[in-house]
């Protein structure tokens, strides 16, 4: 059977038939390899030389990695891995390019169509099925024997708590949500350097400085595993402006929470928690580098530009007897972004 | 116009005699005061010479005793540090005004730059220059200057210093090829947008290491090409076109029949 009549089977009787008449396959053209053995030759020839790179990228990777050992060097390191690569790449390629080619070249191209099943089961396999599930519904009994049904749900109902309650509990560690409500940050707590950990005199911030800031706790608990997630949530922006530039900060009535100009914001931002830090010394615009929302320093750190939709938390600091910043409470609100617990 | 007239007004006024005299006393001062570092190459000669190259060169914008006005700032108390950062890296003298002051061929050779540097320094006490041991790499621990850029520097100038933008305009400029004094100075004294992280914020030793940094950063990286260090923007582009280019040049090859 030629695969131009079977394809003209397909037609289904009917209307369509009237309308368009199924042209079926082009005529097959046969390759120059099918007919001409010099073409042939050269086919195979080509073939054989594509697996041969391929054998030679092996054998290639394989010197490159005995004879060029990364040798600590990053022109070393980069060497060898370009060497092994190149290897790799012309192994695996040639392979492929082979096989392609040989298929494409010299084996059958006639072309072949072939009916896909009907979607549809016949219906004695349908009764089947169905016969079989009721049967096996009447077997377990699942129908009158109530108890056993109720503790097979439950079963199944309570098992993904053995998932659920590790993955929820270690979010708050504790089961404590108000934690999200506070930072590292106490009264009196002294303002030091990130990633260094001195502590910062207010005499060493100079007008236009940025200071990295994270809380002054002891060497044993800035190394400790905990202490990634306080500085994650404690880490503040420091900055002294000159204090004419100033319009405002978020200080309430009767308080002062900057200092002679030095003011030191949350460095989480509001929109999504991304570091904000890149801070324009001449415009007092600080930005956040995902979402380019913009904070301006000078006032309060307010929403200049971008999706952010509150002001950084400004820190409430003061200066200690020695002459250190120090802060004089936590943030008054929860930092970083909103989330379902936050009140303000 | 203005300026010259102005010029002239001073040029025969004593009383602009008695203020070099003054000047210059003061220079001499900060020549012999505890300031090791200012006093090393400046003399009364230098400044001077500075004070002149000033004058032709800077006092249109920041004013004949470089008192700065709207909008340009005073020098006074600027230091040697800021003055060669911007002069030595033709920021200075401004070509136009713009977002910001953008890096071509220096104006002066290194001897007028020090010269209009010892000028500056000697309206009042800024950084200094820093020494060559001070920007020395080798003296530096570039694991240290990672953690240090990482923290300090790397929001703007780019994990690897490549650079990055700012707002209207503005650009944290590409490290790749800046000078390590250059380096040094623009964190002393923080010029234009950039911030000023003075030694008590990021100590001497620490301004070295981050040197060592960028300057390891310059022999690429050991994962092969760094398309710019600008991560998936580079990247991106490079698999988008190059990659994907050639899997559809490939899915093409395939597809099509053998003549």
């Amino acid at each position: 059977m030629s695969d131009n009549q079977h394809s003209t089977d397909l037609t289904t009787p009917g209307a369509s038939q009237e309308v368009f008449a199924d042209p079926g396959m082009p005529e097959h053209k046969h390759r120059r390899a099918d007919h001409e053995p010099a073409a042939d030759k050269r086919a195979e020839l080509q073939v054989v030389v594509l697996f041969v790179i391929s054998i030679l990228g092996t054998i290639g990777s394989l010197i490159a990695y005995f004879a060029f050992r990364p040798d600590g060097t990053t022109d070393g390191t980069r060497f060898s891995t370009l060497t092994l690569g190149l290897g790799m790449a012309f192994a695996l390629l040639g392979i492929g390019l082979a096989a392609v080619h040989w298929a494409k070249t010299l084996m059958s191209d006639t072309e072949v169509s072939e009916e896909r099943h009907a979607q549809r089961s016949p219906d004695e396999v349908r009764e089947v099925a169905v016969q079989k599930l009721q049967d096996g519904v009447k077997d377990s009994g699942i129908g009158r024997r109530g108890v056993l049904k109720g503790a097979a749900l439950s079963a199944l109902a309570l098992f993904p708590l053995t998932i659920a309650v590790p993955l929820v509990s270690s979010v708050g560690n504790d089961w404590n949500v108000g934690k999200f409500r506070h930072t590292r940050w106490e009264k009196g707590m002294r303002l030091a350097t990130d990633p260094t950990g001195r502590p910062i005199k207010a005499a060493d911030v100079t007008i236009g400085s940025v200071f990295h800031v994270i809380p002054d706790v002891s060497e044993e608990e800035r190394t400790s595993h905990e202490w990634i997630t306080e500085k994650a949530k404690a880490v503040v922006l420091l900055i002294r402006l000159d204090p004419r530039d100033i319009e405002s900060d978020q200080s309430p009535k009767g308080q002062t929470w900057s200092h002679e100009g030095i003011v030191a914001f949350s460095k989480i931002c509001t929109h999504v928690g991304c570091p904000v830090a890149l801070y324009e010394q001449q415009t007092h615009h600080l930005l956040c580098p995902c979402h380019q929302s913009t904070f301006d320093v000078a006032n309060g750190a307010k929403v200049v530009f971008g999706p952010a939709h509150r002001p950084l938390p400004q820190l409430p600091i003061t200066v200690d007897d020695e002459g250190y910043l120090v802060a004089q409470d936590d943030f008054d609100q929860p930092v970083g972004p909103s989330y379902w617990e936050r009140l303000k | 116009m203005k300026a010259l007239a102005a010029r002239r007004h001073h040029r025969l006024a004593p009383v602009v005699l008695l203020l070099l005299a003054l000047l210059a006393t003061g220079g001499v001062y900060a020549l012999l005061a505890p300031s090791p570092a200012s006093a090393d190459s400046a003399n009364v000669q230098d400044i001077e010479t500075g004070k002149k190259l000033f004058q032709a060169n800077c006092a249109t914008c920041h004013g004949i005793n470089a008192e700065g006005s709207d909008g340009v700032p005073s020098l006074v108390g600027v230091g040697a540090a800021a003055v060669d950062f911007q002069v030595s890296t033709g920021r200075m003298p401004m070509q136009m005004n713009g977002p910001q002051a953008i890096e071509k061929p220096a104006q002066f050779d290194a001897e007028q730059t020090a010269q209009l540097a010892a000028y500056v320094a000697s309206l009042g006490d800024g950084p200094a220059v820093p020494t060559a041991d001070q920007v020395d790499p080798s003296q530096g621990d570039p694991a240290s200057g990672a953690a240090i850029f990482r923290t300090n520097c790397a929001m703007c100038h780019n994990a690897v210093g490549a650079g990055g933008a700012l707002s209207e305009g503005k650009f944290a400029p590409s490290l790749m090829h800046t000078s390590a004094t250059n380096i040094y100075q623009a964190m002393l004294t923080g010029p234009q947008s950039m911030p000023v992280f003075n030694d008590a914020n990021v100590t001497p030793e620490e301004k070295r290491d981050v040197i060592a940094y960028l300057m390891e950063q310059r022999e690429g990286s050991a994962g092969g090409l760094t398309l710019g260090g600008l991560g998936p923007v580079s990247e991106g582009l490079w698999v988008w076109v190059v990659g994907l280019g050639l899997l559809v040049g490939a899915a093409v090859w395939i597809g099509a029949k053998s003549s």
